[in-house]
């Protein structure tokens, strides 16, 4: 019988070649994930490298300008690296030590996952290479020359639409060619089981420490969740601890792009004219045309930029446990801005999704309901692009 | 008795190896697939393995990639196979296998695509990314309208799946024979012959070795253990640059290459 699935979804669907290592990684994982060394190593590294745990910001002004319910941001763009990325990178690595791995290989789209790999990679004296898209290669200079500095090969993926689904088909190329030394470390909460729950319980330590930091802050109260959703790693994170709670409303937001027209978007869940299919591994949502291509999907933020979708959300959306929703390009932006003034806090574009559902959310709430938005990442390497979005020359 | 299964009686019969062709379904276009399929069995392909070309083929090396790439490109989809299927049963009855993932065939409706399949005149589907554990549903379907799902085993595939796989398997097993993707390279072919052997043991459904092959030394070796050898990324190359008649050229060779090597 299958394994890993979430309700119809997930699954393993991928090449003979592949499947000796998967079950070899399931076993290790099954080993460990409970293993009180394994959980202490881990911990340590989250606190002692990574800044774990990170701050729930009560952002007062933001709460002010909408006047209605109280704002606390889940800060994981104060985690070293700037992103939640890290959480799952010193996850897998510390298992691919343990499995005794020699090599570590990942896929990036615009290169943060690519960078948090590379830094564990450094951190734990293991050789790198991270597969990425020509064409992303081309749009994130910074991010190629981080990895290279940190002594990972960056492959060029040529194939294709030369972007993150090429490279990640490309990494898997690769690992099948060399299972016997090699983890994947796979960057989203996406690919054939155990990958998908690996990622989730790597990251669920975001909504773990919202439970506990709440406690202390509101007394426990939570109403709304909030968190942006690409492949859903920081979302499913940030979901996973408070899925049963049905008192607290979870919204997922997927980037809406610059238009409902195929192509112009890059929503699976929020998007009516998505439906299942298989890519990478997993059965899950899929934007893909009518012949059943997989198609090159958009966003101003290339980490939502991905046709697939994590399993365990598909199954949140079917049940209804979480909601999906869409934001596009320019009501972003307008996020990324209004948080920088309120709050002196820079966002990543991704996570300005999120931060922008509270201009549709807002209204709607009361003075004594609390929301928690995940700030997933930090805005630095964002600023570029958003001020030629905004016309400015640099 | 299936296409297939006669075919490989037939083989047997002459003690002959077999030759699968694989042909990237609308390349260079849809005649150019019907002229490509008459040149390889004139040329002593028994078998053909069809691609129906997808997005992100995980499985398959550069040159299939590019062909399927170029496929779409050029407007073939899995409807258009079927139909290329039809073209194709109108001048032999050669057995064909659909090759492709699993996602155009869901988003067709595997059922549906079963009953259409079988009418067209395929024989069979190779899923490359439906590994046995994902396979049950998909084999019910395809047993009952007389279609082969073809199972695969490599080099690392462990005693247990083996063993689970050769009780399931019929049409053929794909050995592939390494780790990795479809592409011509040197292999050493001493692992997945012992599987072969093992894989003999427990079962008479016939052995096919893929991946790699390119050469007629290499079919040579590859056909050692097994019924059957694969070819293909390096067919495609050469359809991909027009160069028909040397196609043509290397497929005889290789026939060539297995027929003595059996002598």
């Amino acid at each position: 019988m299958a394994k890993g699935r979430f309700g119809k979804y997930g699954g393993q669907y991928v090449p003979e070649i592949v499947m000796p290592v998967l079950t070899e990684l399931e076993a290790a994982y099954e080993k460990y994930r409970n293993d009180p060394d394994f959980l202490a190593e881990l911990k340590s590294y989250y606190m002692e490298y990574a800044g774990r745990p990170t701050l729930l910001y009560y952002a007062e002004r933001l709460t002010k300008h909408y006047g209605r319910a109280k704002i606390f941001l889940k800060r994981e763009d104060l985690l070293h690296t700037g992103a939640h990325k890290i959480n799952n990178a010193l996850g897998q690595v510390l298992l691919a030590k343990r499995m005794g791995k020699k090599r570590i290989i990942a896929e990036t789209g615009a290169g943060q996952h690519g960078v948090a790999t590379a830094t564990v990679a450094a951190l734990f004296g293991m050789e790198c290479k991270v597969f990425m898209g020509a064409v992303d290669i081309e749009r994130q200079k910074l991010n190629v020359f981080k990895m290279k500095l940190l002594g990972t090969e960056v492959v060029p993926v040529t194939t294709g639409t030369s972007t993150l689904k090429d490279a990640t088909s490309e990494a898997i190329r690769y690992w099948a060619a060399h299972i016997e030394d090699t983890h994947y470390i796979i960057g989203s909460a996406v690919g054939p089981h155990p990958y998908p729950t690996m990622v989730r319980d790597f990251q669920s330590v975001i909504g773990s420490e919202i439970r506990q930091q709440l406690l202390k802050e509101t007394n426990g109260r939570l109403d709304y969740l909030i968190a942006c959703v690409g492949g859903g790693s920081n979302a499913i994170g940030t979901f996973y601890e408070f899925r049963n709670d049905a008192n607290v409303r979870k919204i997922g937001v997927e980037a809406a792009g610059r238009g409902p027209a195929v192509g112009d978007n890059a929503q699976t869940l929020s998007n009516p004219a998505s439906r299942p299919g298989v890519l990478h591994g997993a059965y899950s949502y899929l934007a893909q045309d009518d012949d059943g291509q997989v198609i090159e999907v958009y966003s101003i933020s290339a980490g939502l930029d991905y046709p697939g979708v994590g399993p365990e959300h598909a199954m949140f959306h079917d049940e209804g446990t979480v909601k999906y929703v869409g934001i596009n390009d320019q009501e972003a932006l307008d996020a990324f801005q209004l948080l920088s003034r309120e709050e002196g806090i820079i966002p990543a574009v991704e996570s300005s999704h999120a931060l922008a559902y509270l201009e549709k959310l807002m209204p709607q709430t009361t003075s004594d309901e609390v929301v928690v938005v995940t700030l997933s990442g930090r805005g630095d390497k964002d600023v570029q692009q958003v001020a030629k979005a905004l016309g400015e020359e640099l | 008795m299936s296409r297939l299964q006669d075919k490989f009686k037939e083989l047997a019969a002459q003690n002959k190896k077999g030759l699968v062709i694989y042909l990237t379904a609308g390349m260079p276009d849809i005649q150019g697939t019907i002229d490509a399929v008459k040149m390889a069995e004139k040329s002593g392909a028994d078998i053909i393995e069809l691609g129906i070309p997808f997005s992100d083929p995980m499985a398959d090396g550069p040159i299939i990639q590019a062909a399927s790439y170029q496929a779409i490109q050029r407007g073939m989809t899995l409807p258009k196979v079927l139909d290329l299927v039809r073209e194709i049963r109108k001048f032999t009855q050669v057995p064909i296998l659909g090759m492709g993932y699993i996602n155009n065939m869901l988003n067709y409706g595997f059922e549906k695509l079963t009953v259409d399949a079988r009418e067209a005149g395929i024989d069979g589907f190779i899923i490359p990314d439906v590994p046995h554990e994902e396979s049950g549903e998909m084999k019910q379907l395809c047993k009952k309208q007389g279609l082969h799902l073809v199972e695969f085993v490599t080099p690392g595939t462990t005693e247990n799946r083996i063993k689970e796989t050769c009780t399931t398997a019929d049409g053929f097993i794909y050995c592939v024979s390494v780790n990795g993707v479809t592409g011509v390279r040197k292999i050493d072919y001493t692992p997945i012959n012992n599987v072969i052997e093992n894989v003999k043991k427990q079962t008479d459904t016939p052995c096919a070795v893929g991946f790699g092959i390119g050469t007629p030394q290499a079919a040579q070796e590859a056909a050692a253990k097994s019924d059957a050898v694969i070819v293909g990324s390096a067919v495609v190359k050469l359809i991909m640059e027009n160069r028909m008649e040397e196609a043509a050229g290397l497929i005889s060779d290789i026939r060539q290459a297995l027929d003595e090597k059996v002598k």
